[in-house]
């Protein structure tokens, strides 16, 4: 077998929930975990009679979206139904985007580990009303809930050309961060906002001969951790199966399983895809989208600078290491206060450092976003010249970013008040390190013995001077003095 | 007393009781008397709702007591299709499966005979889900032609346009997908209007072809129909094919009814009157030579695709209604069956139980028009067919003001007598359907009697949002002839 390789395939489809207020063709509002059936109207519940009016809303946040993801967008799009029966379906028909989608042949750029970026091709994003939710906790029946029904969904169909586990993820990681960087989905997993479904196989030659493995179809996935668990768990199978059987990929043995989330593994759900005929046909109710170029323009003149744009320039305008442009990028309010910290003339390190630092910890007490602490870009600006003039030290700069969220103050209001101003009077320091060279002769008698404790003692003796300053004392400064006083 | 109010157009008995000659509770007593007489015969209506509609008419004479302002049509008892959603009452759309469907809404039609301060008396039969041409299909109950009882009152809105010959109500709005409104009218002596689509919302009409469907009225005269298209017409932001009143305002349609057309032009399709029945096609004739007479010249033009027409429509029309029909389902809407085994069961029983043949005849065509495979054979080429038909109009407007043909080719045929052969049925819609497949409004005025003493319709075309000149030009030819004031036998 020595001479057997192999390539994982994946391509993904994605479906978004856009955060619009109300739902994809009435004015229900959206919701999360309401009293069930108590989001409804006529509409999304499909009564006779009613009918469906376009949100104009999610059609822009979608076109947003289409953009962001480097597709084209068509003058002309149309609305179809597509038709099956399941009690979750109030109409037995959803309203979706069949032969002439809102966009079409994008890719987006994902980040690898190796610090390169890898296309993945988008082959379509389309816009579709959601189903509502079955639950089977009630014996012999089927509970319905159709809150959910309605709710704007961006289906996003990428090409096969993600080629593992973490490939994906990272997909999914970059696409996150791209809707909420355009505020066009909150993309929260927990909440079903972002739903995946991977289709793996494998490529496999031995022997000089390629064999394809059947294509697995992942259902339903919402978490990163399932995503990627579940593609690197389907390319080991399908492995291991092929060795032992030797399938290949023939019509009709395309199956579908879903996550076990506790055993780490995928489950067969159906061994054959139904042969499903959803009839598609254009939807009669509702007229076609006809979209000029200003109303193009207006959409795009709506978009920001895309996360990982930003990321690079983060590395190669301001100096930041990958990791650090990453963590600062991963919401679009931090990147934001930081580059507008640094263009108001902020040294971009320093700023990082608060940020991911003090800034993070604070954020995660508190179990809110960096940005959502409350500090605006000036007062950043202001504590990080703070740092570089020396006005404040490190650990103090600390402590004066907490009290400037607590109060909303600015840093040296701040500082003041709470005496954290550095003191870098050379007599007056002069005159402590003098007080403390008296009290503690051993140690002065170590250092200038040199050897092994000498640095130990110094050490001591830095340590008694800024106690002594209760920590206002510049540790520069005392290092200069101490080296004039001890050599 | 009673008679002379039921004689009275809906314009006469507005002015009458706007100037309390008439008060709104004799109209509606006078209505529930003839209802009382007729009905039992003919069978129009599937509900009445005689104590809110005197309660309103009351509250209608007291605001006009009072000098308050009163809408349009305040008083007028009017009645209403079974496919148009209510909140008072059920509606049924005359299908076993919607036999206990309460709507929690009105249809935006409803809200603005409401506004009007009409009084809806009641809702009339149709052919189940507004499929059919002779109301035979209801599933729930039969009504009979008042000029014979032996015939259909033709369909689907056969209810609405009996209701109205039999004197029960003084207008009253069907909803037309292939000819609905102006068929019923011919067979019943009436004038039908189908408004093109886009004009009168559909918002609360129960679905069968969504891109055919538009509500009208019937009334016994043009100048009703005017008055109730002032009522209905016009922009509802929720149906996205209501058009705006930017781009298609709407006139008062009474203001100039009375002005003729001057140097009419009128397109006829010669072929069109051989293949309507010998009695048809001669009452069509004498009312071209009206027209003559009133300064009109006659254009012949041709419309090489209308031969196409039904069988396009029967492939658009089903396409669509199994797919606005899926929703009745036994788990959503609808009859459920007694005993299902399991889930697919609930769907395929209560189907099969309350829908009628000729609704599952529909359906079935329309799916299989819909399946992979077939859709290119099927829905692709009829809806390029039905692009032609639209080209088919627009080049003929391009040389005539109208387009007259007959409504049907024959006069009200006997009950069974097409039941049995659904072609046959279908070809009834022969001269009709083709306007709903170019969304252009059409009218049915009454043009006469045949030997049998049934009445013969004369049907008028003109381009999209005319509907000021269409109502024109069937007011000339009105005007100078008397049929729409003999009473129907079944209304005595
Ligand atoms: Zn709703």
């Amino acid at each position: 077998m020595s001479d057997l390789e192999y390539k994982v395939i994946v391509g993904l489809e994605i479906h978004v929930q856009l955060a619009t207020r109300t739902k994809m063709f009435c004015s229900c509002e959206l919701g999360f975990g309401q009293e069930p059936n108590t989001s409804v109207c006529p509409v999304c519940l499909g009564m006779p009679g009613s009918l469906p009016v376009m949100n104009k809303q999610a059609f822009e946040y979608s076109v947003m979206a289409g953009l962001a993801l480097n597709c084209n967008i068509p003058s002309f799009t149309k609305w179809d139904r597509k038709s099956y029966y399941y009690p979750d379906l109030p109409k037995n028909y959803q309203i979706s985007q069949y032969d002439l989608p809102m966009s079409e042949h994008g890719y987006i750029e994902i980040p690898l580990e190796d610090g390169s970026t890898k296309k993945i091709r988008i082959l379509r994003a389309h816009l579709e009303e959601d189903a509502g939710k079955n639950t089977h906790t009630l014996g012999n029946f089927t509970a319905v809930d159709l809150n959910r029904a309605g709710t704007p969904l961006l289906e996003i169909v990428t090409e096969p050309d993600l080629s593992s586990g973490a490939e994906v993820k990272a997909l999914a990681v970059e696409l996150q961060r791209i809707v909420r960087y355009l505020g066009v989905s909150e993309a929260d997993m927990q909440k079903g906002h972002m739903r995946f479904e991977p289709n793996v196989n494998l490529h496999i030659t031995r022997g000089g001969q390629l064999y394809k493995t059947p294509i697995s179809e992942v259902k339903n996935l919402n978490s990163f951790r399932a995503l990627e668990g579940s593609v690197t768990y389907e390319a080991a199978r399908q492995l291991d199966e092929f060795l032992e059987t030797g399938i290949t990929m023939e019509s009709g043995n395309k199956r579908t399983y879903g996550w076990d989330d506790e055993n780490n593994r995928t489950v067969l759900q159906r061994e054959k895809e139904e042969a499903h005929d959803y009839r598609y046909f254009p939807d009669p109710d509702l007229v076609p989208v006809v979209m000029t170029p200003e109303w193009l323009d207006d959409i795009r003149s709506r978009l920001c600078e895309m996360p990982l744009a930003m990321e690079k320039r983060f590395v190669t305008e301001y100096g930041l290491s990958e990791y650090d442009a990453g963590v600062i990028t991963s919401e679009k309010a931090t990147a934001d206060l930081f580059d507008n910290a640094v263009k108001a003339g902020a040294d971009p390190k320093r700023v990082c450092n608060i940020l991911t630092q003090t800034g993070a910890k604070l954020a995660k007490d508190k179990e809110c976003s960096v940005a959502e602490l409350g500090v605006n870009s000036e007062n950043l600006t202001a504590l990080a010249k703070m740092i570089d003039d020396g006005d404040v030290g490190a650990s103090a700069a600390a402590q004066v970013f907490e009290l400037m969220v607590e109060t909303g103050d600015t840093p040296g209001q701040v500082a003041e008040k709470h005496n954290l101003i550095q003191k870098s009077d050379a007599s007056e320091i002069e005159s402590l390190v003098d007080a403390v060279l008296a009290d503690n002769a051993q140690a002065v008698e170590q250092v200038q013995a040199g050897g092994k404790k000498s640095k130990k003692a110094r050490g001591f003796i830095m340590g008694q001077v800024m106690q002594r300053s209760k920590g206002q004392a510049n540790p520069k400064v005392v290092n200069q003095i101490l080296a004039k006083k001890l050599g | 007393m009673a008679n002379e109010i039921l004689n009275l157009t809906c314009k006469q008995l507005r002015d009458q009781i706007a100037d309390g000659t008439v008060k709104s509770t004799k109209a509606v007593e006078a209505v529930f008397a003839q209802i009382e007489k007729a009905e039992p015969k003919i069978k129009a209506f599937l509900r009445t709702h005689k104590e809110e509609a005197m309660q309103k008419a009351a509250d209608i004479d007291e605001k006009i007591a009072n000098g308050d302002k009163v809408g349009s049509l305040a008083g007028v008892p009017i009645a209403v299709k079974d496919n148009i959603c209510t909140s008072f009452s059920k509606t049924t759309c005359a299908s076993k499966i919607l036999e206990d469907f309460e709507a929690p809404y009105d249809a935006h039609v409803i809200e603005q005979l409401n506004a009007a301060d009409a009084i809806i008396i009641g809702k009339c039969n149709l052919d189940e889900f507004a499929m059919g041409s002779s109301t035979e299909n209801s599933g729930l109950q039969q009504t009979v032609n008042p000029w014979d009882a032996d015939r259909v009152p033709g369909g689907s809105s056969g209810g609405s346009a009996a209701a109205v010959a039999g004197r029960m109500a003084f207008g009253s709005l069907g909803s037309d997908t292939g000819g609905s409104i102006r068929q019923p009218a011919s067979f019943c002596g009436v004038v039908g209007l189908k408004p093109t689509y886009g004009r009168v919302s559909r918002y609360g009409l129960v679905a069968y072809g969504s891109s055919l469907d538009q509500i009208g009225p019937f009334t016994r005269n043009v100048e009703d129909a005017a008055l109730m298209m002032n009522v209905i017409a016009g922009h509802d932001g929720r149906d996205s094919t209501s058009v705006t009143e930017k781009d298609a305002p709407v006139p008062d349609y009474t203001a100039d009814i009375d002005k003729p057309i001057e140097g009419l032009k009128i397109g006829i399709v010669p072929r069109f009157n051989e293949g309507a029945s010998d009695e048809v096609g001669k009452a069509v004739k004498a009312s071209l030579d009206t027209y003559k007479s009133l300064g009109a010249e006659i254009v012949e033009i041709d419309m090489p695709y209308f031969d196409y027409a039904v069988a396009t429509y029967y492939v658009i029309a089903t396409a669509e209604a199994s797919s606005n029909l899926a929703r009745f389902d036994g788990v959503h809407y609808g009859h459920r069956t007694a005993d299902p085994h399991d889930y697919v069961e609930v769907y395929s029983k209560s189907r099969d139980e309350a829908f009628g043949d000729e609704v599952k005849r529909r359906i079935m065509l329309g799916t299989y028009a819909l399946s992979s495979g077939y859709y290119d054979a099927y829905y692709l080429k009829a809806s390029k067919v039905r692009n032609l038909i639209r080209q088919d109009y627009t080049k003929a407007f391009e040389k005539v003001d109208c387009i007259m043909m007959p409504v049907s080719p024959t006069t009200a045929f006997k009950f069974g007598e097409k039941t049995d052969d659904p072609m046959q049925m279908y070809l009834a819609d022969i001269y009709t359907i083709a306007a709903n497949l170019a969304g252009v409004p059409g009218i049915s005025v009454p043009c006469g009697f045949d030997s049998q003493n049934l009445p013969v319709g004369l049907q008028i075309f003109t381009p999209a949002f005319s509907e000021e000149r269409l109502l024109r030009i069937a007011r000339m030819y009105e005007k100078e002839n008397d049929h729409n004031i003999v009473m129907p036998p079944l209304a005595k």
